[in-house]
């Protein structure tokens, strides 16, 4: 999960090298023995890799160029006719456009937010304190604890009729009427004379994105600062860097590799989320990402084959944007010690 | 803001403070810093804890006062029925959630044992066995996480229909184990990477066989790390939310408790306080193995991050 790139296998081997330099026909037949228990005990995780992940990938190709719906499937059987229908469907709805730039407004703002808020907690319990312990473990609460719990708790928060924010927000912060967060689109707010349409709905689920998410990267970071090593910063503080300095010319260049990896690994996973949107909002008032539009077209629709080209489309999006990144930004961890 | 103070001088002047120091940079940043250290501090705890802290509140106290007093953080009145209103069954006017916490318990826990029975040999191999195909299948490991979840719940919401294995727990729990094993494997094999060859190498000069090196040595060396790698799995399956959804969704018997929260959720009849004690419910067990085991999580999840 997270240095997929590490050069882990040149440690291990225990048995061939030695074995190899006596040389013989019995050093081939302990190498060989291993080779094949070596198969043998990944065999059933492989199996069931193959069959849950791999196959219905591919199958999800051939569904892609079906015409096949939900009620369909016990009267017409799995494999029809071959059909660019659903290509043409799905990427010429309007609905899909949008759908798209949400994900990738969504993706950007929830990786950069929650790395940002990850990194300035990290930094902020850099030195011991009474209780930091507690402090820390209490910031990984909301990436651990169950997500139809949290969203519940979020959804009855920003309740416009007795949730605690807008209570808040009314009586103390003076606003005229409660906020509706998580079902108004757009509220049209005046910020120096300007009127602005702020999109409430999506910034609550980006806002919602970065305070589950944050303690992953806060936990990455962390373990990261705790193995830097401590000279270089004691010669920047004897020579006079001030907090700032040492932090930008000597913290945090060493923090980039872990933050280039995190970057990665949360736009893969937010540009992929379904269940943080699906709970909190349904998709509704301008939040539709592409996850939840798949499931859309599967379930309320129950049109398997556009579902499936939806799907194949979105996977393919992450790819180019993946494969561009590494092209022009290079690859996240390299082979530095 | 500052006077202008060359900045070598102010390093030295840290450990012993004369009585009036100049405001250099140095000084203007440590207090700023220092200050702003322990805001960032404060909003963080509180922006994390104020949910749960709510969500325990909000799961006590009457409705019909949460409606007239939404701002309290407190509860003025303390009611505990809407646990028992929440456990029932629904024949005794409850929302089931003790079969729902059953299901959501058997699933975790033989999502669990399969996981391990799978990723223990399997880590081994891959850490310690030389054999052709190694590398890609780590590749391919890493490739399951790389796909979107929905991409997988097309298919297999079509095979499962097909079959006939949508609504059983089975279907569920083949998906689940297919979906940790690959994390599994990876967590353990950084474990099993840090015990030293050279006791299985004695074993094995003494004429042990490989299966009695994974089971003798190899297994009872790398036991912390498949008891984190256990109790993660345990969190993954309990609050999966996805394709307990696509799967089990028609079928109430067989909803667990996320699955079983979400659906309820919408609906008006059911007071929300009653459906707050359901997430507590749903959470508790989540933060008592959390704090449980914090170390071993973050060790396990995080070997290797140290090497950038």
């Amino acid at each position: 999960m997270t240095t997929p790139q590490s050069p882990a296998p040149e440690s291990l081997a225990p048995g061939p090298p030695e074995a190899g330099a006596r040389g013989g026909r019995r050093a081939r037949t302990v190498a060989q023995r291993d080779a094949r228990f070596g198969q043998l005990l990944l065999a059933p995780t492989l199996l069931v890799v193959l069959l849950v992940v791999v196959v219905p990938i591919l199958w999800t190709f051939i569904l892609a160029f079906q015409d096949l719906r939900v009620i369909d499937l016990r009267r017409k059987g799995i494999f029809g006719a071959f059909t660019l229908d659903n290509f043409t469907q799905v990427l010429t709805s309007p609905g899909f456009w949008t759908a798209l730039r949400t994900t990738v407004l969504f993706s950007v703002v929830g990786t950069v937010a929650s790395i940002g808020v990850g990194l300035a907690a990290a930094l902020a319990l850099r030195r011991p304190f009474r209780g930091r312990t507690f402090v820390r473990a209490s910031m990984l609460l909301p990436y651990v604890a169950p997500v139809v719990a949290v969203t519940f708790v979020w959804q009855t928060m920003l309740n416009p009729q007795f949730g605690i924010v807008n209570a808040v927000g009314t009586s103390l912060l003076g606003w005229d009427d409660p906020i509706a967060f998580l079902s108004q689109r757009s509220l049209p707010v005046s910020v120096f004379g300007a009127e602005i349409d702020v999109p409430v709905a999506l910034l609550a689920v980006m806002a919602f994105e970065t305070w589950r998410y944050f303690p992953f990267a806060f936990l990455f970071l962390t373990a990261r600062i705790a193995a830097l090593p401590g000279d270089l910063e004691e010669a920047a503080l004897m020579d006079g860097a001030t907090v700032s300095q040492r932090f930008r010319h000597v913290v945090f260049p060493q923090l980039l590799p872990t933050v280039a990896l995190l970057a990665v690994l949360r736009f893969i996973f937010t540009f992929n989320e379904f269940d943080d949107i699906y709970l909190l909002t349904g998709g509704a008032a301008g939040t539709q990402v592409a996850s939840v539009r798949v499931y859309d077209l599967l379930t309320a629709r129950g049109d398997i084959g556009a579902a499936s080209a939806q799907a194949l489309v979105l996977a393919l999006v992450l790819i180019v944007f993946l494969a561009l990144y590494f092209r022009f930004v290079g690859r996240p961890t390299g082979d530095e010690t | 803001m500052t006077r202008t103070a060359p900045a070598r001088e102010a390093a030295p002047a840290r450990s012993a403070p004369p009585p009036r120091r100049p405001w250099t940079r140095d000084r203007v940043e440590n207090t700023v810093f220092g200050v702003l250290r322990w805001l960032v501090i404060a909003v963080l705890v509180v922006v994390t804890l104020l949910p749960f802290y709510y969500m325990v509140i909000l799961s006590v106290r009457r409705l019909d006062e949460v409606v007239q007093r939404p701002g309290l953080l407190w509860p003025a009145s303390f009611d505990l029925t809407t646990y028992v209103s929440v456990l029932a069954s629904s024949d005794a006017g409850g929302q089931g959630f003790v079969v729902f916490l059953r299901n959501s318990a058997v699933i975790a826990l033989l999502t669990v044992v399969f996981t391990l029975l799978a990723a223990i040999p399997g880590a081994y191999a891959i850490s310690r066995l030389e054999f052709f195909g190694r590398r890609q299948v780590s590749a391919l490991f890493l490739a399951v996480y790389l796909f979107p979840a929905i991409l997988l719940a097309v298919p297999l919401f079509v095979f499962f229909s097909a079959v006939g294995l949508r609504g059983s727990l089975f279907g569920l729990l083949v998906v689940y184990v297919a979906q940790t094993v690959p994390l599994s494997i990876y967590m353990l094999r950084n474990y099993f990477e840090t015990v030293p060859v050279s006791l299985e190498e004695a074993a094995a000069i003494d004429g042990a066989s490989r299966w009695t090196i994974i089971r003798r040595i190899a297994l009872p060396l790398a036991m912390p790390a498949v008891v984190s790698n256990g109790l993660y799995v345990f969190m993954i399956a309990w609050n999966e939310f996805l394709f307990a959804l696509l799967f089990l969704a028609e079928n109430r018997p067989r909803w667990t408790v996320s699955l079983g929260l979400s659906q309820l959720a919408g609906s008006i009849e059911i007071p929300t306080t009653v459906l707050m004690a359901g997430s507590v419910l749903l959470t508790l067990p989540i933060i008592i193995l959390f704090f449980l085991a914090e170390r071993l999580l973050v060790e396990g999840l995080t070997s290797g991050a140290e090497k950038g």
